[in-house]
């Protein structure tokens, strides 16, 4: 079938035209990518759309020689179902940016930034699609390296400083994931994820290697947790993302940080196995962190005059949430940390970009003050801001709606941890309800303070992406069901 | 924090009322309360009280990206002291009555993280005793796949250096991924440290002077001249000896790459860029780059996209042993040796005169 050759095809097509576009100028490379992202669209809801009519996944080898040997990817309905909103977002992202990117890189260097983006594209779908432990970690490091790039193309101010927190925090991050993956592959042997997980059976079946085993899901998940920025890690992320041009900050928080979760769901799933992880009280570590961020990012949020660094801080409210289900430690728990982090990749990157559209009317400061009445100035940035910043609250008909009741209704089912999870989704829930609100109130506020610059006219590109985001967030507000049986469906598939 | 209380201004009603009036935010006053019990709260409250003094001092601050200003100075200062702070990074002297706190956090920091990274290294060190004993036949990783990389990997990849076999034929989408980490590196490189000229401006001739250190050249040290001439042909040659014999003894692109990239260093290093340039700049460093990458991709991608669908791929493995042999192996090393010798020395020239 050709349609199991498109996760392979998106992945190589995306690296190529990275190292094509080193020879391309801006404007071309821009081009390229455009239609790489747009191709990749195509390609993952064709795969998606595949899994979901045959109930089935498959593996896909890379190379002449089968599982245990060979390099291996696999893609199932959950798999394509993420490549597809991810590609869509990164599209939307790279749209919406697209004038401050042109503003915010050195002419010259243009193509490079859109190199950053083509290798980042291949990196994620890498991370999404891989069966094979090695390749994660080889990927990982381009997904690294990558965000380095795209954060300190800027080239001005704190940018630099940003790259460098980011590049530390991440490498100790990728460093606790590679000593996880040596520990794994020296007591079981093998790469690739499903003879990993075979023999990984074996060894709780017999009962050997326990501490082993042990350390392994605690440095990997540690590892993991850096890299998305769990509450106690998460120093790095509202430099990373407030100091970035805006694709940058959208694709980094709504995208890259969700890429690494992902993969360590697959690893859960499939290495691990999610019966041993929940054995291991693992996850309740992570459901407290969890509940912790989803406390402490939105008090910090709350402290944040700049608007960007509150939305960094919403960020690792929300990367609590999506803990917080992995760590309640059931099906349903784990259905709504995926439905959360769609909910998020698509809000963060619509309120990043939407920001942007607010701060050009209102003299490209950052205090959140300055953005008095900014909401007459852009209408459409300011509605856009508003339907993220109501999503992110949790706003009926909107996407964040649907995911804080998953993890309300998943959180019944897990009797120990009802209570935390409930009152812990109610607090988080008001103090997200403070700085947003107070965000948009201040976004339709009376603007004499603010010296008016001429109204500025949004361009055509900015607009539709800011539409398209609107339209994202309501389609997953409203028509849920279908993705959350897509999610229940793609999970199953993952034993 | 009972500062705050005995001000009138700050009493409660009275920031509601200016909070309804848009002036200020009274959950900034109110947050210090709320993580009190935290051990970051002397950071965060240097932070906050940083951040109220720049904002008193330049309302609405927004020089954060701009050269500050000397009035914004003051204020700039003490903000940056107290990120410097929360990031728990030494910070300036500091003559207020606040430092003794600090001096405290800081020292609390460093013991906290000493005794971390202790911490982390005895959890490690415990588990290898957990660990099978290192090199036991009986140990899980010897096992059918390394079985069959030993036994089979002559016949089935035809090169007779077995890494080589395993990480350009059984694993090589990993290997191009790893190609890709070396060329997205040096993109960030290039990011960081060229110097593109933009129509001759001032910050460029300034960048420009600055980074180039070309003003000492050419130096002309005759022992140096005199060994690189022995040197450099015999570097290269051993460069090129290891890349296309990387399919038949210990070698291949990545060790050979760097061979040949450092006798090109050596060879910019005697005899100066103006020699250097002759033989290599920036154009022919792009055309190599691209092509091996393109090569590598496409000759890599019909691999897979043959060995996916069982396709007969169609490329002679040839005899082992002969230097053209090992089917797609010999041109993957050669492409992955080039990127590499460019990539070393792309990374030498640009931090030594921000392009090439």
């Amino acid at each position: 079938m050709l349609v199991q050759n498109f996760p392979f095809f998106s992945i190589v097509l995306a690296m190529f035209s990275g190292i094509l576009s080193s020879v391309l100028n801006g404007k071309q490379a821009r081009n390229v990518s455009l239609g790489v992202i747009g191709s990749t669209i195509i390609m993952s809801a064709a795969v998606f759309f595949w899994c979901l009519g045959n109930g089935e996944s498959y593996t896909y080898m890379m190379g002449h020689f089968p599982a245990p040997w060979g390099n291996e990817i696999r893609a199932g309905v959950l798999e394509g179902l993420t490549a597809l909103l991810f590609s869509v977002i990164m599209l939307l992202s790279v749209l919406g940016g697209m004038r401050h990117t042109f503003e915010d890189v050195e002419p010259s260097k243009v193509n490079l930034f859109f190199i950053m983006i083509d290798l980042m594209l291949s990196s994620l779908l890498a991370l999404i699609y891989t069966n094979d432990l090695f390749t994660a970690y080889v990927f990982v490091e381009i997904n690294t390296i990558a965000g380095c790039g795209l954060i300190m193309i800027r080239q001005k101010g704190r940018s630099f400083s940003a790259a460098i927190r980011y590049m530390i925090m991440s490498q100790l991050g990728s460093g606790l994931f590679l000593i996880g993956l040596t520990l794994l592959y020296d007591v079981t042997g093998h790469l690739l994820m499903s003879p990993a997980k075979e023999t990984v059976a074996s060894i709780e079946a017999a009962g050997r290697y326990e501490i082993p085993m042990l350390v392994i899901l605690a440095v990997i998940s540690v590892g993991l947790a850096i890299k998305s920025g769990l509450y106690p890690f998460h120093s790095w992320i509202p430099y990373t993302y407030g100091y970035a041009t805006p694709t940058a900050s959208a694709i980094l928080s709504g995208l890259v940080s969700k890429g690494y979760i992902f993969l360590l769901m697959k690893i859960f799933y499939r290495v691990l196995g999610q019966e041993n992880v929940i054995a291991s009280r693992m996850v309740n570590v992570l459901f407290l962190f969890g509940l912790a961020g989803m406390i402490m990012g939105s008090v910090h949020a709350i402290l944040e005059e700049d608007t960007r660094r509150m939305i960094a801080y919403s960020s690792v409210a929300q990367i609590g949430y999506i803990y917080m289900g992995i760590g309640l430690g059931t099906e349903s728990g784990m259905v709504a940390a995926v439905f959360h982090m769609f909910t998020h990749s698509a809000t963060k990157a619509l309120l990043f970009i939407s920001a942007v559209g607010l701060y050009e009317v209102s003299g490209e400061k950052k205090d959140f003050r300055s953005l008095r009445g900014a909401g007459y100035r852009n209408r459409l940035a300011g509605v856009g801001f508003t339907v993220g910043a109501l999503s992110m609250v949790g706003f009926p008909m909107l996407s964040g709606f649907i995911s804080k009741l998953l993890f309300a209704t998943s959180a019944l089912q897990s009797p120990h941890k009802m209570m935390l999870t409930l009152i812990g989704l109610a607090v988080s829930t008001v103090l997200n309800a403070i700085y947003f609100l107070r965000l948009v109130i201040t976004l339709y506020g009376r603007a004499e303070q603010v010296a008016v610059k001429g109204k500025q006219r949004c361009s055509f590109v900015f607009g539709g992406a800011i539409v398209c985001f609107i339209l994202l967030n309501l389609f997953l507000g409203l028509m849920s069901q279908p993705v959350v049986r897509a999610i229940t469906e793609g999970l199953e598939m993952f034993d | 924090m009972s500062r705050r209380k005995d001000n009138y201004e700050t009493s409660r009603w009275r920031q509601f009322m200016q909070w309804l009036a848009g002036e200020i935010d009274p959950l900034t006053a109110a947050k210090v309360g709320m993580i009190q019990e935290k051990a970051e709260t002397l950071p965060d409250e240097k932070m906050e009280r940083g951040k109220v003094s720049t904002l008193q001092a330049t309302p609405g601050n927004e020089s954060d990206e701009r050269e500050a200003h000397s009035a914004a100075a003051q204020a700039e200062k003490a903000a940056g002291q107290a990120k410097s702070a929360m990031a728990a990074e030494p910070w300036l002297n500091q003559p207020s009555g606040e430092s003794r706190g600090l001096r405290l956090y800081r020292r609390f920091y460093q013991v906290m993280s000493i005794l971390l990274c202790m911490g982390i290294i005895s959890v490690l060190l415990w588990t290898i005793a957990y660990l099978p004993i290192f090199g036991n036949a009986g140990n899980p990783d010897n096992n059918e796949v390394s079985a069959r990389y030993i036994e089979k990997g002559l016949d089935e990849t035809g090169a007779v250096n077995m890494v080589t076999g395993m990480i350009l034929d059984y694993r090589a989408f990993d290997t191009f991924g790893e190609s890709c980490v070396l060329f997205i590196a040096s993109c960030c490189v290039l990011v960081l440290l060229r110097i593109d000229n933009d129509g001759g401006s001032e910050s460029w001739k300034k960048r420009q002077t600055e980074a180039n250190d070309r003003i000492f050249e050419p130096k002309n040290d005759i022992i140096l001249q005199k060994c690189a001439c022995v040197l450099v042909p015999v570097i290269l040659v051993f460069g090129i000896y290891i890349i296309l014999n990387g399919h038949l003894s210990p070698g291949g692109g990545f060790s050979g790459g760097a061979v040949l990239g450092s006798g090109l260093i050596l060879y910019l290093n005697a005899f100066g860029f103006q020699k250097a340039e002759r033989i290599f700049n920036g154009k022919i460093y792009q055309r190599i780059t691209v092509s091996a990458l393109t090569f590598y991709c496409l000759a890599k991608s019909y691999s897979f996209f043959t060995g996916a669908n069982h396709l007969n791929s169609g490329i002679p493995l040839g005899t082992p042993g002969n230097i053209l042999s090992s089917g797609l192996i010999l041109p993957l090393n050669i492409c992955v040796g080039l990127v590499v010798a460019c990539t070393m020395y792309a990374f030498y020239t640009l931090f030594r005169k921000g392009g090439m």
